[in-house]
């Protein structure tokens, strides 16, 4: 029996799960995909949000400013690629500006700190070079951009660390309250039992809801399309520049131009209503309205720099055409006591899992007192990057393992070592996308060419894998349908 | 930090043919580095044959024309650095190796650029649709299957008609699975003639010209893909749109000349080759850096890879001997009409140019015809040309004797 339930292990499952593992609980995960962050989690432009956009005195304004200052704590605990970059909103005509006042006045009264609108093209382009010819900006000094993949991957693995149990590949079909403890049971069969139930299941929450017993929520998935430029592309985009907010899907803040963490460049999202929550698809008709989009706002890239496209799905609590402000749902179903509910959270949600966390936390506290648990360890003790060493230090560890020598990716100059480690990740996750995510490899602009096959044979000869045993993502996305000849 | 005379990256069939040519006229310095344990680089992989039909005069296997350097290189007692990465590469002709033996800089009074080239993917042709498994570049299925010893899929749909594509498409064949069809966006084929003979044809696979993947299906594994029919202008015709059920998406939809290390160094990039900017001695932009095969352009044959690599021998030679005179001045060779690219792209005037050349579309009956403004320095007729054949035509330097500019062009 687990004193704790999560449903969904994204960036918010695991937040909430890292959070609780420093006290004294019996804690579960429970992820339907092979790892933590094939969903939202790991689909997204990687913004750390500043609090402008939300109406003030809503959950989504609270957490997101709160969520801002705690996660940069995090960031340096879980070793999280993190860049102060800022951020500015480009107006191209008096309208836009307008605009840019209004949301700076919201920001301030949310307590976002920094918020300035500056006018001028010279003085814009001073603080954002490449700003072309906007005629003001709003300019965020509190937004930042992080790599959110490995800051799910880092919270489920640190809270795996301190004891929180992760079932991958478990998708729970049918919850049962009985004298109060929930009977969980997954798509196998396997049966699990917790006193506290939580959903943070995504664009699931609703269907989630439901199967627990709670009606009348709904998630309207929405399709927001990426492109990827070419990191040679890095050094002329300083920080995320975004449009005024477009007006035609509720809460969407428009296709923005963003730095990564790793270096490519983001152009997206999109926002499309679908019907499927996981059609993870990329369109012509997008991509190059995209490629447009992106162009106007920052016209530096030219198609051949364009490596990848994906796409994410948002969990939009907002209908098709509806334009008013829906805020997080975050709290304890008074119907089924002990179910906490996390309905739409979409953007800000991932600046705000610390905070959604902190809230999860207290309303447990409510109903009984939590015990601090002594041993408990903040810090993610995984991820180093190899290459971010000092040229001596990478010397030194080449020398004292050939695993640090040998380089398996070349476009990211990944490591053996850093391969072996992510294919050993403590929660044993077993896809290719696994160690992509981990390790960064196959990420690059040769996306795998080099060194897929070489991570392969890693698997096959390390780690004893069979043909049938490779899998790219989901379940079913197998690599390969046997041997050509008989093993030699 | 060691130094040496030359450090060739690469043991590919142009960093090999350069590293013997190098020893054969007398440079007894020689590096040569290569990343993976085995040399040869792709051509370990290439098991049909075909290689060497210049240079060998017969048809060999990849392997097989590998192993003819190889042993030549063995006599020569060649240093060869293997299982190295070469990880950075600085401008003053340093750079860091890194293998499982440690990680070290050293520094080069020559450089060879050989590093290859890599495939164009799925994310950089803007391929629509989900991203299940079962989408691999033409390159890593071969190597897979041929290396690895990994069936990659039963049904097969291959778009792009380049020559590793046209290859796979036999080699699944033979091995049991179905290759539904190569389809190619246009109007002819981007791989060798006689690779559609002797891979498509022979085997009944459809060739369909025109023709493009616009959407993958399938959300864990590819389960099928759409395709259309592309007017004159390459726009899908409404309509045209069809489905087949497959479960592997192969594509062959172009090579880029692996240049990463060449930018950090300073190099700078020809926008059509995707190689360096090389001058009549295939010395780049950095004095002492020459490239080589496919890492200078895509070529269509090993072969020619190869004698790239013993031409940039000679001149490198000339360089540790202080004889690789300055020009005067660069001539800028044009690409005109009907040229896609021409290769060197800097000439001096001062010594014979064999200038290597691609066109941009099929001509037959046609004129090649090198000039100066409106003097014609030569002219020679050719029957066929096509875009997947690398042509070549030879100017001496006293036909070049007093030019101000150089263009190539078809007429």
């Amino acid at each position: 029996m687990f004193d704790v339930g999560i449903v969904g292990g994204g960036a918010v499952g695991s937040a909430i799960a890292y959070e609780l593992s420093r006290f004294r609980l019996k804690i579960a995960v429970f992820e339907k995909e092979p790892d933590v962050c094939f969903g939202a989690s790991g689909r997204n432009s990687g913004v750390l949000h500043a609090g402008f956009y939300y109406r003030p005195g809503s959950l989504k304004a609270k957490l997101c400013v709160e969520g801002n200052k705690k996660m940069r704590e995090w960031f340096k605990l879980l070793k999280v690629p993190f860049k102060a970059t800022g951020k500015v909103l480009l107006a191209f005509d008096e309208d836009e500006v307008k605009e840019l006042y209004k949301l700076k006045e919201i920001g301030d009264a949310n307590g976002v700190e920094g918020l300035e609108v500056i006018r001028g093209r010279d003085k814009v382009n001073q603080i954002c070079p490449g700003a072309g010819e906007a005629i003001a900006c709003l300019y965020s000094p509190m937004t930042g951009i992080f790599s959110s993949y490995l800051l799910t991957i880092a919270l489920a693995e640190t809270a795996h660390q301190n004891g929180v149990k992760y079932f991958l590949n478990c998708k729970i079909v049918d919850v049962r309250k009985e004298n109060g403890t929930f009977k969980l049971k997954d798509q196998r069969g396997e049966r699990y039992e917790c006193r506290w139930l939580i959903n943070s299941a995504g664009v699931y929450s609703a269907e989630f809801s439901k199967i627990v017993g709670v009606n009348g929520y709904k998630i309207y998935p929405c399709r927001g399309e990426y492109l990827l430029l070419d990191k040679a592309l890095a050094p002329l985009l300083k920080m995320p520049i975004y449009p005024v907010p477009s007006k035609e899907v509720g809460g969407a803040l428009g296709v923005h131009i963003t730095p990564t963490v790793e270096g490519p460049i983001l152009i997206g999202p999109s926002a499309e209503y679908i019907d499927d929550p996981e059609g993870y698809e990329s369109t012509p008709e997008i991509m190059n309205k995209l490629f447009e989009e992106g162009y106007k706002l920052w016209p530096y890239f030219k198609k051949s720099d364009v490596i990848r496209s994906f796409s994410g799905i948002r969990a939009k609590p907002v209908p098709p055409g509806e334009k008013s402000f829906f805020d997080f749902v975050i709290k304890e179903e008074e119907s089924i006591p002990n179910f906490i509910n996390l309905v739409g959270i979409e953007s800000p949600g991932l600046t705000s899992a610390p905070a959604i966390a902190r809230m999860v936390r207290e309303i447990i506290e409510r109903k009984e007192k939590l015990l601090i648990k002594e041993d408990f360890e903040p810090r993610y003790l995984r991820g180093e990057r190899f290459e971010e060493l000092s040229e001596e230090e990478k010397e030194r560890r080449a020398k004292e393992d050939p695993k640090w020598g040998e380089i398996i990716c070349r476009c990211e100059k990944i490591t053996k070592r850093e391969i072996i480690e992510a294919i050993e990740n403590p929660l044993s996750a077993k896809t290719l996308a696994s160690i992509k995510y981990r390790a960064r490899a196959m990420m690059g602009r040769c996306q795998g060419g080099y060194c897929m096959p070489k991570i392969i044979e890693i698997l096959e000869r390390e780690f004893g894998y069979k043909p049938e045993d490779f899998q790219l993502h989901k379940e079913g996305s197998w690599l390969f349908s046997g041997r050509m000849r008989k093993d030699d | 930090m060691i130094e040496r005379d030359v450090v060739i990256i690469g043991a590919g069939p142009a960093g090999l043919a350069c590293a013997v040519k190098l020893k054969e006229i007398g440079v007894s310095d020689v590096l040569l580095v290569e990343r993976e344990k085995k040399l040869g680089g792709i051509l370990n992989q290439c098991i049909h044959d075909g290689f060497g039909l210049h240079n060998f005069k017969e048809s060999l296997t990849g392997p097989e024309y590998i192993e003819r350097y190889v042993e030549r290189l063995k006599k020569f007692n060649i240093d060869v650095l293997s299982d190295t990465m070469v990880v950075n590469l600085f401008q003053d002709k340093s750079m860091i190796l890194s293998g499982p033996w440690g990680r070290e800089r050293i520094r080069a009074k020559a450089i060879v650029l050989a590093m290859g080239c890599r495939e164009r993917t799925a994310g950089a042709i803007g391929l629509a649709g989900s991203r299940p498994a079962g989408i691999y570049t033409a390159g890593v299925a071969q190597r897979l299957m041929n290396i690895d010893n990994y069936m990659v899929g039963n049904e097969v749909v291959i778009l792009g008609s380049g020559d590793v594509g046209l290859i796979m498409a036999r080699r699944l064949t033979l091995e049991g699975a179905r290759v539904l069809m190569v389809l190619e966006k246009l109007p002819y084929s981007s791989g060798l003639p006689r690779n559609i003979v002797q891979c498509l044809e022979d085997y009944g696979i459809p060739l369909y010209l025109k023709t493009t993947v616009t959407k993958v299906y399938g959300k864990a594994r590819v389960e099928g893909v759409e395709y259309v029919s592309l007017d004159d202008d390459g726009k899908p015709i409404p309509g045209s749109e069809r489905f087949v059920k497959c479960d592997t998406l192969l594509l062959s939809v172009g090579l880029i000349p692996e240049n990463e290390l060449s930018r950090e160094a300073g190099v700078e990039i020809h926008p059509i080759t995707g190689g360096p900017i090389v001058n009549d001695t295939y010395q780049t932009n950095i004095d002492g850096v020459f490239a080589a095969g496919n890492v200078l352009h895509v070529h269509d044959l090993a072969d020619w890879a190869s004698m790239e690599g013993e031409l940039v021998a000679e001149f490198a030679k000339r360089y540790l001997e202080g004889e690789l005179s300055k020009a005067k001045r660069w001539i800028d060779v044009k690409a005109g009409k009907g040229i896609r690219y021409v290769l060197p792209h800097k000439i001096s005037g001062e010594r014979d140019v064999n200038f290597l050349f691609r066109v941009d579309s099929p001509y037959k009956n046609r004129y090649i015809i090198v000039r100066d403004k409106d003097r014609v320095i030569k002219k020679r007729r050719v029957i066929n040309l096509h875009p997947a054949v690398m042509e070549n035509i030879n100017v001496k330097s006293e036909e070049m004797k007093g030019i101000e500019s150089l263009e190539v062009m078809v007429e």
